[in-house]
């Protein structure tokens, strides 16, 4: 009899079980192991993206324009939900109505700036010393020291005695909170949120100022509330800076945080620019802009920030 | 018990002693049962009588207003005081139980008023009106004073929302690299040409830079953000010397990150002062970027500087010790990466 031989089916090789790359090593227990593994992951990781890097290299050398373009990371500011009101530099509307607003003077240098500083409540040395160098920032402005006089009147004395700025800083002990800043005589009122205040002795490498007139940088106020608020610390300040000087005091709106920083610059050779920072520093958040002088009850609101309603998207600015 | 019919003079005393039995009755019922106005202290050692005709607020057997059928009060409404007198000829008619009589707001006429009309009562009357009349003057008079200056409006600070707004705060100081943006701003106003004549930059370095970055620029995209319209740059030019109001649009991608490599060797870029410097140099203060540590040397005499601007020499002892120190020069090295200079910050 013949043997048969039943071939056996054909043996399939024996396939690997896939090997899913690991990333988490807290299931072994021995601890230099488990260092061991996670070290050379985390080589083997870097490794891979370098390698990744010098192929997009090659690659778009060797195909020059036609290589895939560069991907560029999305931003929150890239990502920014489209605002109606943004602001066309050559929208004439907008240009018109600027040139008619109750900043105009200021800029048409009809009106010199004239700033009166102030505090609420009890103050203490911090909060002096600070007003002290927001007004050594600001040109033509004096600090007042009220005690319990009722803003209302502050406002009507300041008006007869010809100032046309009013900045009240409100705060709690050493702590700044609020800043109100106030266009006199009809002008807007815009009350804003102060927060990470430091005064000189807090800033490292902080320089001493001079007393030229400073420039100032207003960046990212795109929105027709930007350019408001945004004149509006520009009409604080005078209009014919002394470039001798070198300083600059800048007014940075990213995703409605104002920074304000003052620094003094030098250009240096490489088409450089070195910069000191000088004097305060403190961040701004808008809250309300309202039309008059400071009337909470019945004045006329241009924009009131509202919680609820517009702190829910993170990719929504308003300035 | 016999009621005689009461009449305003000293026999009054005599009608209250009369009476006194009802009154007992009724003190008796609220001392040993319940009343409804009473209220104790946790502690125990006052008993407060909630009744708004009560004289004193405890509950006694002399200010209690149930349990004495003569009685009086000063009582306020809507900054007016009135005085109330009850009597026990009324007693039959709670109607018209409390006689009000209307007190002068002046404080002098209002005690005499008191005293007027409580001319018969014992005088402890008299004295605890008089008394609860100047209590009461004395909160109108701070409450007038608050609404004239105004109260501190006490807001409740919502913790989660600081927190929420002090991180978005930290992440937008990130985003914005305020350094670098600072930096842009100012290279365009130079080369827009809003300085003017005060740096004297030789105009091929200029050029040679000016080229080097159209050559860059012509491989990115320019951004939408970008908004570098001819018409603002003929507004501009109109304005020379205007800088304020100038709003720039400055897009993210457009950015130059300055890294370290960009930079040339730090030692070369400001020149080692040759001669020239006046000894007012080394006295500036230390906030002055041209002296290098130790040696107050001036850029004076050389191409590309900038001229000097007026130092204004303090003389505070502070200053003056900061300059004998020795300037502490930060301004080398502030290369410009960013996030460099704002130590501290979140």
């Amino acid at each position: 009899m013949e043997e048969k031989f039943i071939e056996a089916p054909p043996q399939e090789e024996p396939t690997e079980p896939p090997i899913f790359p690991q990333n988490t090593f807290s299931h072994i227990r021995n601890k230099t192991r488990r260092r061991e593994l996670y070290r050379q992951f985390k080589l083997d990781v870097a490794k891979s993206k370098k390698l990744e890097k010098l192929r997009k290299k090659k690659e778009k050398e060797e195909l020059g324009d036609k290589a895939p373009p560069k991907q560029v990371p999305k931003t929150i500011e890239s990502m920014r939900v489209f605002e109606e009101t943004m602001v066309d530099p050559g929208d004439r509307e907008v240009q018109h109505d600027e040139d008619h607003d109750e900043m105009a003077p200021y800029f048409k240098r009809e009106v010199a700036p004239k700033v009166l500083i102030t505090h609420s409540n009890r103050t203490v040395w911090r909060i002096r010393k600070f007003l002290r160098e927001l007004r050594s920032t600001i040109p033509s402005s004096k600090v007042f020291r009220r005690k319990n006089i009722r803003l209302k009147r502050v406002i009507q004395q300041a008006i007869s005695k010809d100032y046309t700025h009013v900045i009240v800083l409100h705060h709690d002990k050493t702590v700044p909170n609020g800043l109100i800043i106030s266009q006199l005589p009809n002008g807007p009122t815009a009350h804003f949120r102060i927060s990470n205040v430091r005064i000189r002795k807090e800033i490292k490498r902080c320089g001493l100022h001079t007393y030229h007139k400073p420039e100032v940088v207003l960046n990212n106020f795109g929105t027709r509330l930007g350019h408001r608020v945004g004149r509006l610390f520009a009409t604080m300040f005078e209009q014919d800076p002394e470039f001798v000087g070198r300083q600059v005091v800048t007014f940075h709106n990213q995703r409605d945080y104002i920074f304000f920083r003052r620094h003094r610059y030098v250009f240096k050779k490489n088409m450089r620019v070195a910069l000191q920072e000088l004097g305060p520093r403190f961040t701004l958040k808008l809250r309300s802009l309202q039309k008059g002088t400071f009337d909470t009850k019945y004045g006329e609101y241009e924009f009131v920030h509202k919680r609820r309603e517009m702190d829910n998207n993170r990719r929504k600015f308003f300035l | 018990m016999a009621i005689r019919h009461f009449c305003m003079d000293e026999r009054a005393n005599l009608l209250w002693v009369h009476c006194r039995p009802i009154c007992t009755v009724i003190w008796g019922i609220i001392r040993n049962t319940f009343c409804s106005f009473k209220m104790n202290t946790r502690v125990r050692t006052e008993q407060f009588c909630r009744n708004e005709y009560n004289l004193t607020g405890l509950c006694s057997r002399k200010y209690c207003p149930l349990g004495n059928s003569r009685y009086a009060t000063i009582r306020e409404f809507n900054g007016v005081c009135y005085l109330y007198m009850k009597t026990i000829e009324r007693a039959a008619f709670p109607n018209k139980l409390w006689e009000r009589v209307k007190l002068s707001k002046n404080f002098e006429k209002a005690l005499k008023q008191i005293d007027d009309n409580l001319i018969f009562w014992p005088s402890f009357y008299k004295y605890k009106c008089k008394q609860r009349l100047t209590k009461i003057t004395q909160y109108l008079i701070r409450m007038r004073k608050i609404m004239m200056y105004g109260r501190r409006k006490i807001v409740p600070v919502s913790r989660k929302i600081e927190k929420r707004e002090k991180n978005r705060e930290a992440k937008a100081w990130k985003a914005a690299k305020l350094d670098n943006a600072i930096e842009k701003e100012l290279l365009e106003r130079l080369k827009k040409g809003t300085y003017g004549d005060v740096y004297n930059i030789p105009a091929v370095a200029f050029d040679n830079v000016l080229k080097a970055e159209e050559t860059d620029d012509e491989d990115e995209d320019r951004a939408q953000l970008e908004y570098e319209g001819a018409e603002e740059q003929e507004e501009e030019e109109e304005e020379e010397e205007e800088v304020e109001g100038e709003i720039e649009y400055i897009a993210d991608e457009d950015f130059q990150e300055s890294d370290a490599s960009d930079v040339e060797d730090m030692d070369r870029v400001l020149p080692q002062g040759k001669g020239g410097h006046d000894a007012s140099d080394d006295d500036e203060s230390s906030g002055e970027e041209e002296t290098k540590t130790g040696k107050g040397k001036s850029v004076k005499g050389r191409p590309g500087n900038l001229r000097e601007p007026e130092w204004r020499l303090s003389t505070r002892r502070r200053d003056r010790h900061r300059r004998n120190r020795g300037s502490q020069n930060h301004f080398d090295e502030t290369v410009i990466a960013a996030g460099d200079d704002e130590n501290g910050d979140p």
